[in-house]
């Protein structure tokens, strides 16, 4: 029985969350802590930690700890078919009609106009990511502007543009930049 | 010519590795199959490559599992699909196993909140530079309405915080409203 819930209730956050990432979590949290009581309001926000901390999408991530949690790891398992379920159907359905159909002129010439927004929401997810790691959880201004962080950036971008480094690789560069920053200037 | 075994290997193992290193989201990682997948092992065209991230954003559910259900299937069709998606999820559901269970260590460890804060300055670099690249090789085709596309949709999206559904929307519209005026235009 707790597990159609679990399937059930991942089936939902599955089907009903647009937008990817932290549009998700409001839809998590109705289901996981106010309708079925799995979490307390304090491990959901610890679970939100986790998914900052960690890499994977907040929705996988939630259904494996959720369904531990309840169930173990069946119900981890459980959890996690029920919220990709929606995907795998709809994305596969228009991904279907797409690659059928992609040929044809008229659905080409109307795809390109697709394109330029696409770099936009790709971009304001950056510009996001750059705010917080520039001034954390304060109010934008200079005085609250982390020097070392703009440096990070800056290096990193060099790498990536000039440099061609691999982007993995400079992102773990930038979080052993940061502890070493850390140590300097404490130590 | 690789063998379909192999591709699918391969399939398995770059979507691994990309589920299991990529901090920052599903649009971090989509950006990342672009470039292991249009650069670097040529499987997918840039410009389809667009649309399958389009399709992935703008369906329901995670990013980074749609971004893994289109390019699998557009390489393998649905046996693609299930490689793709079960190497998206096996770190996910690992990580989480291991850091919920010493999870007040990671939440007071000094090192790793360091870590973690530094990252997002590398994650910020990452896009920034995927965007320069992706926009100069569109605004090459010098079509000024690319141009007001872009501007408008981040305006849209940043600072109005309009669903990135609605914004998908009105420009296959507006792609459509262009296509079939142009067209009476050109016939008449």
């Amino acid at each position: 029985m707790i597990y159609v819930q679990l399937f059930l209730s991942f089936l939902q956050i599955g089907a009903f969350s647009f937008g990817g990432g932290y549009a998700a979590m409001p839809l998590i949290q109705n289901q996981v802590v106010d309708l079925h009581h799995w979490l307390s309001l304090s491990e959901f926000t610890d679970l939100v930690t986790i998914s900052q901390m960690t890499p994977g999408p907040i929705a996988v991530n939630a259904a494996t700890f959720v369904g531990t949690k309840v169930a173990g790891v069946t119900g981890a398992f459980i959890a996690t078919l029920g919220c990709i379920l929606p995907s795998c159907l709809i994305v596969t359905g228009i991904a279907y009609l797409y690659l059928k159909y992609r040929h044809m002129k008229a659905l080409q010439e109307i795809l390109n106009y697709l394109r330029p927004a696409v770099i936009s929401l790709i971009a304001t997810a950056g510009l996001s990511i750059m705010i917080s790691a520039f001034f954390g959880e304060q109010v934008i201004s200079l005085y609250t502007l982390k020097i070392q962080m703009v440096i990070i950036f800056m290096i990193c971008l060099y790498l990536l543009v000039i440099k061609k480094c691999h982007p993995i690789f400079v992102m773990i560069l930038a979080g052993v930049l940061n502890v070493c920053q850390y140590m300097i200037q404490g130590g | 010519m690789t063998t379909q075994k192999e591709k699918l290997m391969k399939l398995f193992i770059s979507t691994l590795y990309l589920s299991a290193f990529t901090f920052g989201g599903g649009y971090v990682i989509v950006t990342l199959m672009r470039k292991k997948f249009v650069s670097d092992y040529h499987w997918i065209e840039e410009e389809e490559m667009y649309d399958l991230i389009a399709i992935a954003q703008s369906a329901p559910g995670a990013i980074a599992v749609n971004g893994a259900i289109v390019v699998g299937y557009k390489l393998a069709g649905i046996l693609g699909i299930i490689v793709s998606v079960i190497a998206t999820i096996i770190p996910p559901f690992i990580i989480i196993s291991i850091v919920s269970t010493f999870y007040n260590l990671f939440k007071t460890n000094i090192f790793i909140s360091l870590m973690l804060e530094g990252m997002q300055a590398g994650i910020g670099a990452v896009i920034a530079s995927v965007v320069y690249e992706m926009a100069s090789g569109l605004l090459k085709e010098k079509n000024p309405l690319y141009l007001v596309i872009m501007i408008g949709a981040f305006i849209g999206n940043y600072f109005f915080k309009i669903n990135v559904i609605y914004i998908i929307i009105i420009c296959i519209l507006f792609g459509f409203i262009q296509f079939f005026v142009l067209k009476r235009r050109d016939s008449l």
